[in-house]
C-alpha cells in the first residue's frame, strides 16, 4: 500500500521497529514461562541457574492436578461432540431460511459470546443451584456447550455460504432423504471447516475459566479453575510447567491443522 | 418474485421452512436454557430477598453504596484505558501489516493471533512473572541500574491494564487490519501523484477510510472489557475492583445473591448503553460521511 | 498557458527476476503532443507509464521532464496528473472535495480552490454534480471526475492508464472525443496507454507500438497503419494480409516485388478499372463470404497457397451476393496501398 512512497525510509524503519516492539509485547508472556518451567528453584530467576523437571513431576504426580486435567479433557471432548453437530444443524437452518428468521436465530445463538462471561456464570449458578446441580459435571458441561455453539456457528456459517447447494438438490432428486443429504453430501465436503469448528469448540471448553470457577467445585474442578485459585494465592512454579505444556500442545495442534488445510 | 397461487405448493413451501426451522431447535434450546434463562433468572433474583420474597431492597442497598459506584468507575477506567492504548498501538501496527506484501502480512498476522490460542491463565501467569517486584522486568531494571527500587507494576491498576491490553490488542487489530487491507492501492498512488506527503496521505486518505474498522474494533474492546474477570482478579491483587470482581465478592464471600444480581443487571445496562451509543454514533457518522478535502 | 514540457525516456530497463518488462526503451515525446503507448498486455506499456509516474523504479536508464532529471524523484514531487484505470476517486469525499484535493495540498486559498475545481468540472461537462457522493455516480461520470482532478492543478504532463477500458462502447467513443478535445484545449503533454488500436488511431498525434518490453515503431497513426515496419505492428493494427511476392502480379506486367507485401483488407477492389495500371492483382479461389452490413468480407485462397481477407464496401459490392464459394476471383489493389515488408516471412 505504501509503495507509492519509496523514499520515506525513516518512516518505514520507525514503523517496522514499532511493529517489532508490539509483537514482542504480545509474545513475551507466553515465551517467558517456558524456561521457568525447567528451573530447579522455586524462586523467580531468569535465566534459571539450574535446570530440572521437578515441576513437571509435581504436576503429573499430583492427584488433584491430574483429576482437574482429566475433567477438563473430558469436558472438552464432550463439548465438541455436542456443540459441533448442533452448530452444524443450526448453521444449515440459518443458511436455508434466510431473511428475518435467519437474523433472529443468529442473534439468539450469538448471545453467549456477547454477554459478559461473569453474567452467564452467576446466572447459570442460580439456575443450577435451584436444581441442586452446582458442582456437577453436567452443570459445567452445559455452560461450556452454550459457549461453544456460537463459536462453531462462526466457523461453519461462512463455510456453508460457500457451499454449492445444488449438490444437495441433485442428491434429493436422486432419492436421498435429508439425513443422507446432510450426512453424505454436506458433511464430507465441509471436513476442513468441521475440523476447525471441533478444534475451536474443544479449545473454548478447555480454556473456559469464568463459568468453571463459579459452577464447578471439588472433584469436578477444571484445570483452569485450579490454576486460577493457585494464581490468586501464590505463584506456584507448577503452573509454569502446565502453561508450557498447554502452549506447546495447542500450538502444535493448530499448526498441524493449518498445515493440513494448506495441502 | 413470483406469487404462489397454488395452495398445495404453498403448503409444501411452509413444510420445508418448518423443517429447516426445526434443525436449529436443539441449539436454540440449549442457548435458551443456559444463556437466556440464566439472564432472566438474574433479573428475577435481583428482586428477591434471601427468604424468597419480592423486594426492591437489593436495588436500594446496592445503588446507594459507594462501593458500587467506585466499581463502575473502575470498570470504565479500565475499559476506556484499554481502548485508548489499543488504538495507539493497534492502528500503526495495522498500517505496517497492511503495507507489507501479502505473504509477509499473513505470517505476521498468524504471529499476532497466536496469543489468542494460548489460555488466558497462561498469559496472566506470564505477566505475573514479568511484572512482580521479584519479576523479570524489575530484575532487569534494577540490575542494569535504570531504577534504584523495583517498580510496582502488578497487583494494581497498571498491571491490570497491561493484561487487558495484551488480551484485546489482537482482537482490536483484526477489523482495523481488514479495513486497511481493503483500501485500493491506487488511492494512495493517486494521492501521491497529486503531491501529498506520506503524512498527508495517511491523514487524509488512509485513516478516514480505516475509520469503520477502528470503530468496529472499539466496540469489541469495550464490550469485552467491561465484563473482564480473570485479569483484574489476578493482576489487580484485590485492589482493582471493577463490577465483575465485586459481583464475585458479593456472591462467594457474602453469599448475597440479591445484591450480586443487582450488580449483574448494572453490568448488563452498561453493556446496553455502550451498544446504543455506538449505534447512534454510527448513524451520525454515516450521515456526515462526505467530508472536505481541506484536512 | 504554460508551455508544455517534452519528455525524454533514455534507455530505461526494468526486470522482475528473469522477466524483462522494459528492455532498453528510449523515446522522445514532444511538448504538447498526445502520444499513445499501444500494445497487448505484458508489452510493458503500463510499466513504462508507471515508471514515468514514479511508482516503478527503473533498474537503469534516465527519465527527463523538460531538462529536469526525474529518474529518482519521489512520485509526489513530480507534479504529473494521472488518470488511473479504476479512476481511484476517494470514496470518503464528494466530487468537489476530490477535485479540490490537489489544490488543498498546495495550500491554495479555499475560495480560489473551490472556483478552480468548479472550472475543471465545467471543462469536463460535470457542472452541477459538485456536491454528489462518488458512489452515486455512473462509470462515465466517475471518469470525468478523475479527469477533472488530474487537470485542476495544471500539471505539465498527463498520464492516462487505459482510462476508458471499463466503459461500454458508445460511452467510450464519446469519451475518446472528449479527452482529445480536452487535450487540444489545454495543450498538456499527454501519454495515453491502451490496447485498443482503434482508440490509438483516433486519439493520438503519434503512436508507439510496444511488444515484449520494446518499442516496435513510433509514428503518426497514418504511418503506423499504412506503413508498419514489422509484422507485429502490421497485424496488431488490423487484418494485415501479408503475402509472399509470388502470389502478387502487377497489372501492367512489370516485375513484381521480391519482398513480402502487406495489403489491408479494405484496400482491395474486385473491379480492375478502379485500380491504376501500376496496381497489383491477386488471383485465387473464393473460400467464404460474409455480409457485415457496411461491407462484404471475402476469404480468398490465393494460388500461392495463402488465404487473404478482402473487404468490399457495400456500395461497390453489387454482385457479391451471387458469388459462390469455389469460383475463381481476382482482387486488385492500388500501388499506394501496397506496402513492402522486408524481412517479414509471408
Amino acid at each position: 500500500m505504501l509503495e507509492a512512497y519509496p523514499d520515506n525510509r525513516l518512516a518505514r524503519i520507525l514503523l517496522w521497529s514499532f511493529c517489532a516492539l508490539v509483537m514482542a509485547f504480545l509474545i513475551l508472556p507466553t515465551l517467558v514461562v517456558v524456561p521457568l518451567s525447567f528451573s530447579a528453584s522455586n524462586l523467580l530467576e531468569f535465566p534459571p541457574r539450574a535446570y530440572s523437571l521437578r515441576w513437571y513431576e509435581t504436576f503429573f504426580g499430583s492427584a488433584t492436578w491430574m483429576a482437574a486435567l482429566r475433567t477438563s479433557l473430558i469436558l472438552g471432548t464432550l463439548t465438541a461432540m455436542i456443540a459441533v453437530p448442533l452448530g452444524l444443524l443450526a448453521s444449515i437452518s440459518i443458511n436455508r431460511l434466510g431473511g428475518k428468521a435467519a437474523v433472529a436465530i443468529q442473534g439468539v445463538l450469538l448471545t453467549p459470546s456477547i454477554v459478559p462471561g461473569i453474567l452467564l456464570a452467576i446466572g447459570l449458578f442460580f439456575v443450577l443451584a435451584a436444581q441442586r446441580l452446582v458442582g456437577t459435571l453436567f452443570g459445567v458441561l452445559v455452560g461450556h456447550v452454550v459457549l461453544a455453539i456460537p463459536v462453531a456457528c462462526i466457523v461453519l456459517l461462512p463455510a456453508l455460504a460457500r457451499f454449492d447447494w445444488n449438490q444437495v438438490q441433485a442428491a434429493r432428486s436422486l432419492g436421498a432423504n435429508w439425513a443422507r443429504a446432510i450426512g453424505g453430501i454436506i458433511v464430507p465436503q465441509l471436513q476442513i471447516s468441521l475440523l476447525s469448528a471441533t478444534l475451536m469448540a474443544f479449545l473454548t471448553s478447555l480454556d473456559e475459566s469464568v463459568i468453571s470457577i463459579f459452577v464447578s467445585s471439588g472433584q469436578n474442578s477444571t484445570l483452569p479453575k485450579l490454576m486460577f485459585i493457585s494464581l490468586r494465592d501464590q505463584i506456584d512454579p507448577t503452573i509454569a510447567a502446565i502453561s508450557t505444556l498447554w502452549t506447546v500442545i495447542v500450538v502444535a495442534v493448530v499448526l498441524i491443522v493449518t498445515l493440513r488445510q494448506k495441502s | 418474485m413470483t406469487v404462489i397461487a397454488d395452495p398445495f405448493l404453498a403448503a409444501d413451501a411452509r413444510r420445508e421452512r418448518r423443517f429447516f426451522l426445526s434443525l436449529s431447535l436443539p441449539a436454540l434450546f440449549i442457548v435458551g436454557l443456559a444463556a437466556i434463562l440464566p439472564i432472566v433468572w438474574i433479573i428475577r433474583q435481583s428482586f428477591l430477598t434471601t427468604a424468597g420474597e419480592y423486594t426492591v431492597g437489593n436495588y436500594e442497598k446496592v445503588l446507594s453504596s459507594g462501593l458500587t459506584w467506585s466499581a463502575l468507575v473502575t470498570t470504565l477506567e479500565l475499559s476506556l484505558g484499554t481502548l485508548a492504548i489499543c488504538i495507539l498501538l493497534g492502528t500503526p501496527l495495522a498500517l505496517a501489516l497492511a503495507s507489507a506484501r501479502p505473504r509477509v502480512a499473513n505470517l505476521l498476522m498468524a504471529f499476532v493471533m497466536l496469543p489468542l490460542w494460548t489460555s488466558i491463565l497462561v498469559r496472566t501467569y506470564g505477566w505475573l512473572v514479568l511484572l512482580r517486584r521479584d519479576g523479570l522486568i524489575n530484575a532487569a531494571l534494577t540490575g542494569s541500574g535504570l531504577t534504584a527500587e523495583p517498580l510496582p507494576l502488578v497487583y494494581n491498576f497498571t498491571g491490570t491494564l497491561i493484561g487487558m491490553v495484551h488480551y484485546m490488542l489482537p482482537l482490536f487489530l483484526l477489523p482495523v487490519y481488514a479495513a486497511m487491507r481493503d483500501i485500493d492501492a491506487n488511492l494512495v498512488r493517486a494521492s501521491a501523484s497529486m503531491g501529498a506527503t506520506l503524512g498527508q496521505t495517511i491523514r487524509t486518505v488512509i485513516l478516514p477510510l480505516s475509520a469503520g474498522g477502528i470503530f468496529s474494533g472499539s466496540i469489541i474492546v469495550l464490550i469485552y472489557t467491561i465484563g473482564f474477570f480473570i485479569t483484574p482478579a489476578v493482576l489487580g491483587g484485590g485492589k482493582v475492583n471493577p463490577l465483575s470482581t465485586r459481583i464475585e465478592r458479593t456472591l462467594s464471600t457474602f453469599q448475597d445473591w440479591g445484591s450480586a444480581s443487582v450488580l449483574g443487571i448494572l453490568l448488563l445496562v452498561l453493556m446496553a448503553l455502550i451498544g446504543v451509543m455506538f449505534l447512534a454514533a454510527r448513524r451520525l457518522i454515516a450521515g456526515h460521511k462526505v467530508g472536505t478535502a481541506h484536512a | 498557458m504554460m508551455k508544455s514540457l517534452p519528455i525524454t525516456i533514455d534507455s530505461v530497463r526494468k526486470a522482475y527476476g528473469s522477466y524483462v518488462a522494459l528492455d532498453d526503451v528510449s523515446l522522445d515525446i514532444r511538448g504538447g503532443e498526445l502520444l499513445t503507448l499501444l500494445g497487448p498486455s505484458g508489452s510493458g506499456k503500463t510499466t513504462l507509464l508507471m515508471a514515468l509516474a514514479g511508482f516503478v523504479r527503473p533498474d537503469s536508464g534516465k527519465l527527463l521532464l523538460g531538462d529536469r532529471d526525474i529518474t529518482r524523484l519521489a512520485p509526489n514531487k513530480r507534479d504529473i496528473g494521472i488518470v488511473f484505470q479504476n479512476y481511484a476517486l476517494f470514496p470518503h469525499m464528494n466530487v468537489l472535495a476530490n477535485v479540490e484535493y490537489p489544490l488543498a495540498l498546495r495550500k491554495t486559498p479555499k475560495a480560489e480552490a473551490r472556483q478552480r475545481a468548479l472550472d475543471a468540472l465545467a471543462r469536463v461537462k460535470l457542472e452541477g454534480l459538485a456536491e454528489r457522493n462518488i458512489a452515486a455516480l455512473s462509470g462515465g461520470q466517475r471518469q470525468r471526475v478523475a479527469l477533472a482532478r488530474a487537470i485542476v492543478f495544471e500539471p505539465r504532463v498527463m498520464l492516462m492508464d487505459e482510462p476508458l477500458s471499463a466503459l461500454d462502447k458508445n460511452l467510450r467513443e464519446t469519451m475518446q472525443y472528449e479527452i482529445r478535445r480536452l487535450h487540444d484545449d489545454l495543450g498538456i503533454t499527454t501519454i495515453y496507454v491502451t490496447h485498443d488500436q482503434r482508440e490509438a488511431l483516433i486519439m493520438s498525434d503519434r503512436v508507439a507500438v510496444m511488444n515484449s518490453g520494446r518499442i516496435q515503431q513510433i509514428d503518426t497513426p497514418q504511418q503506423i497503419y499504412d506503413r508498419p515496419s514489422t509484422r507485429f505492428v502490421a497485424e496488431f493494427m488490423g487484418e494485415a494480409n501479408i503475402v509472399a511476392p509470388g502470389s502478387v502480379r502487377r497489372i501492367d506486367g512489370a516485375d513484381a516485388s521480391r519482398e513480402a507485401l502487406m495489403i489491408r483488407a479494405e484496400s482491395f477492389h474486385l473491379d480492375a478499372k478502379l485500380v491504376g495500371r501500376d496496381g497489383v492483382a491477386l488471383d485465387g479461389v473464393l473460400r467464404a463470404k460474409a455480409f457485415r452490413g457496411e461491407n462484404w468480407l471475402l476469404t480468398l485462397a490465393l494460388d500461392g497457397g495463402q488465404e487473404i481477407l478482402v473487404s468490399i464496401p457495400a456500395a461497390l459490392a453489387s454482385g457479391c451476393a451471387e458469388l459462390a464459394p469455389g469460383r475463381r476471383l481476382t482482387a486488385y489493389a492500388p500501388a499506394a496501398k501496397v506496402h513492402a515488408m522486408p524481412g517479414a516471412k509471408a
